[in-house]
């Protein structure tokens, strides 16, 4: 219990507002089987900004504390923990990642994400034009390998340092402890089966059906996730053809890369236009609302990007090929170069939570001492 | 189910009064048997539900293990359970029967959409008796309201009845008035009332309690005004039960009027000295374990100058109970608290020195009772008495909260209510405002939400089999 008054009045609007709310529920405790943010937040003794920040991080935003709880508005306690830790899990970004100011800006609208998009797509078709390939070239004569991989290495590399950076910073503020196996393989368990979207029951979270329950946004995530690990082993065991196998892409039908990257292509459309639609579905209230545009961007980037692959699939030796191609790639290389800055992020750092929460809740497992 | 709609002012087959569990269990049992219902709820949409809309749990029967129940609970042990706490003063008949169907309710709550956790932490105590509700009350309420809207019942929001037409033995339909327009009378073959206690009309509390009512605080809707219940027993229906008996407990002096809930609960007495505005003490803080014993807190501070207490730990103890969402007043020495409470720092420090002078040295258990009583004392403390002599020093102020009224209807096995001249034909009644056909005096966890569906199911199947 924080009895400790020395935590009050030192911090931002939000952490306070999320700590007034979570005292509520720790004195309340209806929502404990929802998820693991409520038994985290009754071990916790004091409910500090990294506490806090823990909490918000593996809160997953599904409602389902929100549309059970007695306290929600127009009760005088106000009660709306989805909202309150969204900002709190919104700002912990913002703090870690840098530059900040870029975190803020692609977080929160959409400009950004449209305008990099654009400009991306333009500087890869000028790139193309001045090769001045015809359509119905190979593949890489229209953009050719070396300059691919020049373009692409720094703007995979330095996103995922800038992650890494903040993920550190992060990992030290919440948790401090080394990383312990068994916290790794607990964690990836759960977020393969979303263990935390079933709300506790099985029958899913409170997202577009108002307070009934649906497994749709589970479903729709899980589509996303799985289409994004497909296009993701596409692309590398193309790498891996080209430089292993020296046998250069385009590729047919049957070959790995194809398999993998059509199947991932469909599921990664159908999963963001499912995303998409629950949205608009859902009560944006609950969430926080100053990143909603930011958010629709990014889904509709990462669509975007699954679409504009798949349709050149199909277009591969027709004229457009050459425009859809920068803008395929241009999708692309706009999904990593704002890594650390959209909603991408997210799964970075849920992930390093649920392992921060997998050695809170069973400290020193692979010590195999007892506590 | 080839059943109609009907037009809003009736014929329904079936009409009921109120929206909180009760209403909502005799709701699904009608429609499902394929009549038309109508629920009338005096609430807002959001806040339908009643009292129930804030309970956690169900105590349930249960000859084997079942979903989060361990071990067993037997029909004469439960039966005990609520002898000992109503000193005897209930209706065996009524009670054996609630306590043997709950064992059948916990699976049609199930299927009727209500999530079960285990018992929440802090509450151990409660996993073999009482099954938790995942999310609350308030997710079993929006559980039900959600099937009531697949099977076409038909809900009315801020609809309060304020009559209901009795000719002869038989009610002919209700009158009611929705978001505070004129009253309309809508016709019912059938009338279910479940529209609770009546603790929210202060001015019925204030004739059954006096003037020291008003320092009471309702933890529950502040809809439960007893209108319906008034309404039958001016029409001459008999009334059982004592209209000061009700569930009361010290909930926090901060919580709002009306709807704290259960946050406001507070779980530090048995490690606390209580004293009230005159800086004494008043009743063995330890006599039992708190949830024994957290039932009778409300009536003894009632009983107290303007109703008022006051629950003094030290540090030792800050972290033995389940937090209250009000932080407690803080202060380095005992006249410092004094002070900041409004009382006698004088007489305050002497209630203090002369409890830790009375306690003694010995094996301190803050889960069971430890027998660490004080030594010639009056008022003892009969176990947990550890002295008050760690600063900080922490207080929290009680207030006497009331969770429902007992005096209610008199209803049969079969939830009928009771006429001025025997049963009448074809109204039912279940839940709190029956509470008092069953419940004389105390209050065991989880036995209202019991009594509700019990005979909110009841009350629904036979007002269905009458309409048939
Ligand atoms: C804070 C709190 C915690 C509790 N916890 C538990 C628990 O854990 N377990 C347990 O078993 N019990 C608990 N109880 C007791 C429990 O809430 C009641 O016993 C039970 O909910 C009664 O159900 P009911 O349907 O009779 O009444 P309610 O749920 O109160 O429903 C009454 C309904 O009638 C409506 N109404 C009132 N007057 C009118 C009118 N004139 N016209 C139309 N509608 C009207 C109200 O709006 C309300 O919807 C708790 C109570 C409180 C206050
Ligand atoms: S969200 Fe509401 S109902 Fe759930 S634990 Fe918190 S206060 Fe209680
Ligand atoms: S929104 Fe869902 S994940 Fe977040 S705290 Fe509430 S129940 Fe847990």
């Amino acid at each position: 219990m924080s009895l400790d008054p020395s935590l009050v009045s030192t911090s931002s609007p939000s952490i306070i507002e999320a700590r007034r709310q979570l005292e509520i529920c720790n004195a309340c405790r209806y929502c404990e089987g929802y998820c693991s943010v409520f038994p985290a937040m009754m071990r916790d003794a004091v409910h500090g900004v990294a506490e806090l920040t823990h909490l918000a991080n593996l809160c997953h935003n599904c409602r389902g504390c929100h549309y059970s709880c007695q306290y929600a508005a127009p009760h005088a306690f106000a009660l709306n923990l989805p909202a309150a830790l969204a900002e709190v899990r919104q700002a912990s970004w913002e703090r870690h990642l840098r530059p900040a100011i870029l975190v803020k800006i692609f977080q929160e609208g959409w400009t950004a994400t449209v305008v990099t998009m654009l400009a991306a797509t333009a500087a890869l078709y000028a790139a193309a034009s001045l090769r001045g390939a015809d359509a119905s070239a190979p593949f890489y004569d229209k953009l050719p390998h070396t300059w691919m991989v020049a373009f692409f290495l720094p703007a995979v590399v330095l996103p995922i340092v800038a992650v890494a950076a903040g993920l550190r910073s992060y990992w030290r503020e919440t948790c401090g402890d080394r990383m312990a196996l068994s916290a790794v393989m607990a964690a990836t368990r759960s977020v393969a089966r979303m263990t935390n979207l079933a709300c506790g029951h099985g029958e899913g979270c409170n997202y577009e059906k108002g307070d009934r329950y649906s497994n749709a946004r589970r479903f729709a995530h899980q589509a996303v996730l799985v289409g994004f690990l497909l296009c993701f082993l596409a692309t590398a065991s193309a790498t891996v053809m080209h430089y292993l196998f020296q046998w250069p892409a385009p590729y047919g039908f049957g070959s790995p890369p194809k398999i993998l990257g059509v199947t991932g292509g469909v599921l990664l459309v159908l999963g963001s236009a499912a995303m998409i639609l629950l949205k608009r579905r859902a009560d944006p209230d609950l969430g926080s609302r100053r990143v909603l545009r930011g958010e629709y961007a990014f889904i509709c980037l990462v669509g975007l990007t699954a679409l504009s692959g798949s349709a050149l699939t199909f277009a591969s030796g027709t004229d457009p090929s050459k425009a859809l191609l920068a803008f395929h790639l241009g999708c692309v290389a706009t999904l990593f170069l704002t890594l650390p800055f959209t909603k991408m992020v997210h799964g970075a750092f849920r992930l390093a939570t649920l392992i921060i929460e997998a050695q809170k809740a069973h400290p020193k497992d692979d010590q195999g001492g007892s506590s | 189910m080839g059943r109609r709609t009907p037009r809003p002012e009736g014929p329904w087959d079936i009409v009921i009064v109120g929206g909180g569990n009760a209403a909502l269990c005799a709701a699904l049992t009608a429609a499902e048997a394929g009549r038309s219902v109508l629920i009338l709820e005096a609430a807002p949409e959001s806040y339908r539900g009643g009292n129930s809309r804030h309970t956690r749990n169900f105590r349930c029967m249960h000859r084997q293990p079942m979903s989060v129940l361990t071990e067993t609970y037997g029909e004469e042990e439960y039966f005990d359970d609520l002898r000992v706490v109503t000193k005897g003063e209930t209706d065996e008949t009524l009670a054996r029967l609630v306590i043997r169907e709950t064992e059948e309710c916990l699976p049609w709550m199930r299927r009727h959409g209500v999530h079960f956790q285990p018992s929440l932490s802090g509450t151990l105590s409660l996993s073999r008796t009482n099954a938790f509700f995942l999310g609350g009350g308030k997710a079993l309420v929006n559980a039900y309201y959600n099937v009531a809207r697949d099977l076409g019942v038909s809900v009315v929001y801020e609809a309060r009845v304020d009559h209901v037409h009795i000719e002869g033995d038989r009610a002919i339909g209700v009158d009611v008035s929705v978001a505070g327009a004129a009253a309309r009378r809508i016709a019912a073959r059938a009338v279910v009332l479940a529209s609770g206690g009546f603790q929210s009309d202060l001015d019925w509390l204030t004739r059954a309690w006096g003037p020291a009512a008003a320092n009471f605080l309702i933890r529950g809707t502040p809809h439960n005004r007893g209108v319906v219940l008034k309404n039958m027993i001016d029409q001459g229906c008999p009334s059982v039960g004592d209209p000061t008996q009700c569930h009361c407990v010290a909930i926090d002096g901060r919580a709002p009027k009306f709807d704290g809930g259960i946050c406001t609960r507070l779980d530090c007495v048995p490690f606390s000295i209580v004293v009230n505005r005159d800086g004494d003490r008043f009743y063995d803080e330890g006599e039992d374990t708190w949830p024994k014993r957290y039932a009778i807190w409300g009536r003894l501070v009632a009983a107290q100058p303007d109703q008022i207490g006051f629950s003094i730990i030290d540090s030792k103890s800050t972290d033995l109970f389940m937090p209250s969402v009000f932080p407690p007043i803080r202060a380095d020495d005992i006249e410092e608290l004094a002070e900041k409470l409004g009382l006698d720092p004088v007489r305050l420090g002497r209630t203090v020195a002369a409890f830790n002078a009375a306690c003694q040295d010995g094996r301190f258990h803050p889960t069971e009772r430890d027998g660490l009583t004080t030594i010639g004392l009056d008022p003892p403390k009969s176990n947990w008495a550890r002295p008050i002599d760690t600063p900080p020093y922490f207080a929290y102020q009680l207030r006497p909260g009331v969770t429902f009224t007992y005096l209610g209807l008199k209803v049969d096995t079969t939830a009928r209510v009771e006429g001025p001249h025997g049963r009448l034909a074809n109204v039912w009644a279940a839940g709190e405002i029956m509470a008092g056909s069953i419940l004389g005096r105390g209050y065991l966890a989880g036995f209202g939400m019991a009594i509700g569906t019990v005979f909110g199911r009841i009350a629904g199947r036979e007002a269905a089999a009458h309409v048939a």
